[in-house]
């Protein structure tokens, strides 16, 4: 395949991915992570290695200090993409911590191995990771600040710590008299730091599980906010890049005489992604860019086009491939009838609301970047390699991200950032068109699955076989490498493992790859998987002559926490009650990054065809809860995410080109189209899910099959395609 | 040179007449709060008030500004309609990533401004130009009309 950027690849180690929930399979061991030199290991709290803290301040580790004043401030090694970090992982320090929140600050942490997600072993975002991997270490860390605090207020009144608690920022004595937290910083550094502590019992949080405000919510409400596209160095200039229309298309001449005559425009440089309009600001660039003479090298992929790519991924899916699962042996059933059915999603752009941008500024101290970042450690590895220098003189400056989804994962903006700042001798900031931002692939796989199944003479399912076709996402992400039985994870996720009890299954994968440089885009390969295997369920229901939810729910007899999202979405939305005229229900389930989700849908078809989403009904068990406001935003936020993706979502190629370019070719749902949306939480003491993709893959065969329960029709590719729908 | 009036202070601007208002707010004055989004008047990400009325700063050429009053929002905060719907903005938490918030909220602004009481038809009208990739759609919606309430409460 086109290899649009190369990892660095300085350190090879090896990398848990967590995809699920840990307790299952979905730990993958992979080799060969590029980490550019750091070291892997998660610093316990405990550690105060990371900075000397300033005189009159308590920082007993790197994840917290506290001030003379009172005011606690979280340093947060998370990226803050929309999905509440900046708040859930402060509140788990301030639980532990018994912190007054309104006393609660955070500000965002350079890169440092401090900061590693314990289940990426290196500083990163995503995968819903954030809560699952932090909720330990960070209770953890405030913890062992109040046990610091607690014995520096002991040894203040020499009495013993077992007289002392703690309560919104202050320890108590037995007899009533107290000490604020601010008051007890000097002797509280001077404590040993605890080799061990005692975690709440989570009957005894104040903080946890109750909705909090959002600590980014003021400055998102008054501008203040700073994201990476609002950065401003002195002697800066404004990058736009032209790049190859044709994935892998390679410069071949260049005549920059009309761009450099525009007022403004500084310098033209050549990069390996191709060539950019330097100038003082981004109009200035823009135009210069656009009036760029360009001879360009397609390359190989002069001809791709959705067809031929749709193409080889059904005559892979046909053919068949590695082994991913088997039960019992579908070759020797003998089915009463049986059923077939071809599934297929486009490729995606992530289209966050902020283009891609990233400044860059390159001395002979090293290289300093300022990004919306969700990869800070591969991030920094990779750039020491880019600009030639050791991985300690990358500073990389986190902003806030108007939005990730996945793309700001990626290294291409970052890499390229620090070429032409490296060229330019000056800080650059390289800033994507929305054009640009919807053609720079690291797209959503594409892919085919093809579906059977087999039923006695009772009509119970005996066989079920899922045939999926796609690109490899392990070896796109270039951290990963296919497994040795021929299987990507990625392009399985929630196929392999789909919940349903079948005497006889078999899954296969078939790795076919059109080219196009792929990336993880918001619950991943969930994000078309679901939409097959619930999609087919839902056909294997009709075929049984079953009802959606029962069938479903029989078959989920082993796996109970499906079966309980499952029961409270049906329950929350009455299933089986009437509705008004033309509104019919459809329902999906699923399991994704250790939560699960069930949601129904109320749709309606219109006589030309369209669709209207009335109310989603979203069930939710993430485990244990943090902020469940947050919770609820996140489902309903995939939700939309997944809706605009249902109805609309396809990025298309034709002679090699993307045919879409800004949200008149890609276009997102809008505020007239959104339904009420109900999120139901359950209570629970598991492990805690992740929940900033979870909501997403039930979404869209919720409304596919209430789309079938409306019209008969099923609708098998992605976007649903409702000029099928109309009524002559 | 263009002279424009930016929140209630006359400047004068040296981009050329072409460049939109929102690369003279963002380059030029260093204003970040309005954001760029398509550049096609598509998303509404940039928008701001142009003598009181909601326009896409990214396809408003700074000359066709000249002479007119320009509202961003980082002057809402002292508008009686701004600062309601600030705050409830901030009491619901509308705001995830919150990059397309300052758009939002110029078209809520507007919106208010001219109507007290929107229907549900109005809030879709007046605010179906703005795109929230993170779906803070329904958080938007009701935080228009609890600002709606908080001021005909106060008026």
């Amino acid at each position: 395949m086109t290899t649009i950027f190369n990892w660095s690849s300085e350190t090879e180690c090896t990398a848990e991915v967590a995809l699920g929930n840990p307790s299952r399979r979905d730990f993958l061991k992979v080799g060969g992570m590029a980490l550019g030199g750091l070291t892997l290991a998660f610093a316990l709290p405990g550690t105060n290695r990371l900075a000397q803290a300033a005189v009159g301040t308590f920082q007993p580790n790197a994840y917290l200090r506290i001030a003379t004043d009172g005011q606690v401030t979280v340093t947060c090694g998370l990226s803050e993409m929309g999905q509440g970090v900046h708040t859930s992982i402060p509140m788990l320090i301030a639980e532990e911590l018994d912190a007054d929140w309104s006393s609660v600050r955070v500000e965002q942490a350079p890169v440092d191995k401090a900061f590693n997600n314990p289940y990426f072993k290196m500083q990163a975002t995503g995968g819903s990771t954030s809560i699952r991997a932090h909720w330990q270490p960070m209770r953890e860390a405030g913890a062992a600040a109040r046990s610091m605090l607690v014995a520096a207020a002991a040894q203040t009144w020499k009495v013993p710590v077992s007289e002392c608690r703690t309560e919104s920022g202050q320890v108590i004595h037995g007899s009533g008299k107290s000490l604020a937290y601010g008051d007890l910083v000097t002797t509280a550094a001077k404590q040993d730091v605890p080799a061990k502590v005692v975690l709440k019992d989570p009957a005894q949080f104040r903080l946890l599980g109750r909705d909090q405000h959002r600590l980014d919510t003021p400055p998102k409400v008054d501008g203040s906010a700073k994201y990476g596209l609002d950065v401003r160095l002195p002697g800066m200039l404004t990058a736009v890049l032209a790049r190859s229309p044709v994935p892998g298309g390679k410069v071949v001449s260049f005549d920059a005489s009309k761009a450099k005559a525009v007022p403004g425009v500084r310098q033209v440089l050549q990069i390996p992604n191709g060539v950019a309009v330097l100038a003082d600001g981004y109009w200035a660039a823009r135009k210069g860019r656009d009036l760029l003479d360009i001879k360009w090298d397609a390359g190989p992929l002069a001809s791709l086009s959705s067809s031929t790519i749709s193409k080889m991924f059904t005559d892979a899916a046909s053919k068949g491939g590695a082994l991913a699962r088997a039960n019992g042996d579908v070759s020797t059933v003998k089915a009463n009838h049986s059923i077939a059915a071809t599934y297929e999603a486009p490729y995606l752009s992530h289209s966050c609301m902020e283009p891609l941008n990233c400044t860059a500024s390159v001395t002979a101290d090293g290289v300093e970047i300022w990004a919306g970042t969700q990869s800070q450690g591969p991030a920094q590895g990779i750039l020491s390699h880019v600009a030639g220098v050791a991985p300690g003189k990358v500073k990389i400056n986190t902003m806030y991200l108007g939005g990730g989804y996945g793309r700001r994962f990626a290294p291409d903006f970052t890499i390229d950032a620090v070429l032409l700042a490296k060229a330019a001798g000056k800080p650059v900031k390289l800033v994507y068109t929305r054009e640009d931002d919807t053609r720079a692939y690291f797209y959503r796989p594409a892919g085919v699955t093809q579906f059977s199944a087999g039923f006695d003479q009772a009509g119970e399912p005996i066989a079920f076989t899922a045939k999926v076709s796609s690109p490899s996402l392990m070896e796109a992400s270039g951290f990963m490498k296919l497994p040795a039985d021929g299987v990507d994870n990625f392009a399985v996720e929630g196929t392999r493992d789909q919940p349903y009890e079948f005497p006889n299954l078999r899954i296969e994968y078939a790795r076919a790859e059109p080219g196009v440089q792929i990336w993880f885009w918001r619950s991943v390969g969930h994000s078309q998987n679901a939409f097959f295997v619930e999609s087919f369920i839902d056909e294997m229901a009709a075929a049984a002559k079953a009802d959606p939810y029962q069938f479903r729910r029989k078959l989920l007899d082993k796996e109970p926490r499906h079966r309980a999202v499952l029961d409270l979405a049906a329950s929350a939305a009455d299933w089986g009650k009437p509705l008004p005229a033309g509104v019919h229900r459809g329902i999906a389930v699923a399991e994704s990054f250790g939560s699960f989700v069930a949601e129904v849908v109320e749709a309606s078809v219109s006589a030309d065809g369209g669709v209207k989403v009335h109310r989603v009904v979203c069930a939710v068990d993430c485990g244990h809860t943090v902020n469940p406001q947050i919770i609820r935003r996140q489902m309903e936020s995939a939700i939309i995410y997944g809706m605009t993706a249902a109805l609309y979502g396809k990025i298309t190629f034709k002679d090699g080109r993307v045919e879409q370019g800004n949200f008149d070719s890609y276009p997102m749902v809008r505020i007239n189209e959104v339904p009420r949306i109900e999120v139901h939480i359950m209570q629970s003491s598991e492990h805690p899910g992740g929940v900033g993709e979870p909501g997403l893959p039930a979404f869209a065969p919720a409304l596919g099959n209430a789309i079938f329960a409306a019209t008969g029709k099923r609708l098998r590719q992605l976007p649903l395609n409702t000029s099928e729908l109309k009524r002559a | 040179m263009t002279t424009i009036t930016v929140n209630g202070k006359a400047v004068t601007v040296t981009a050329t007449p072409d460049t939109p208002v929102l690369w003279v707010l963002r380059d030029e004055l260093g204003m970040t709060g309005t954001k760029f989004g398509c550049g096609m008047a598509l998303c509404g990400a940039c928008t701001v008030h142009l003598n009181g009325e909601p326009v896409r700063s990214c396809s408003l050429p700074v000359s066709a500004a000249a002479g007119h009053k320009i509202t961003t929002i980082e002057a809402m905060s002292v508008t009686p309609v701004g600062s309601a719907v600030q705050a409830s903005w901030l009491a619901l938490d509308v705001p995830q990533c919150g990059y397309c918030q300052s758009g939002q909220i110029m078209s809520a602004s507007a919106l208010l401004a001219k109507n007290r009481t929107p229907s549900d038809g109005d809030i879709d009208q007046a605010m179906a130009g703005n795109i929230c990739r993170c779906g803070t759609y329904n958080q938007i919606r009701a935080a228009i009309k609890d600002a709606a309430a908080s001021m005909s409460g106060r008026g």
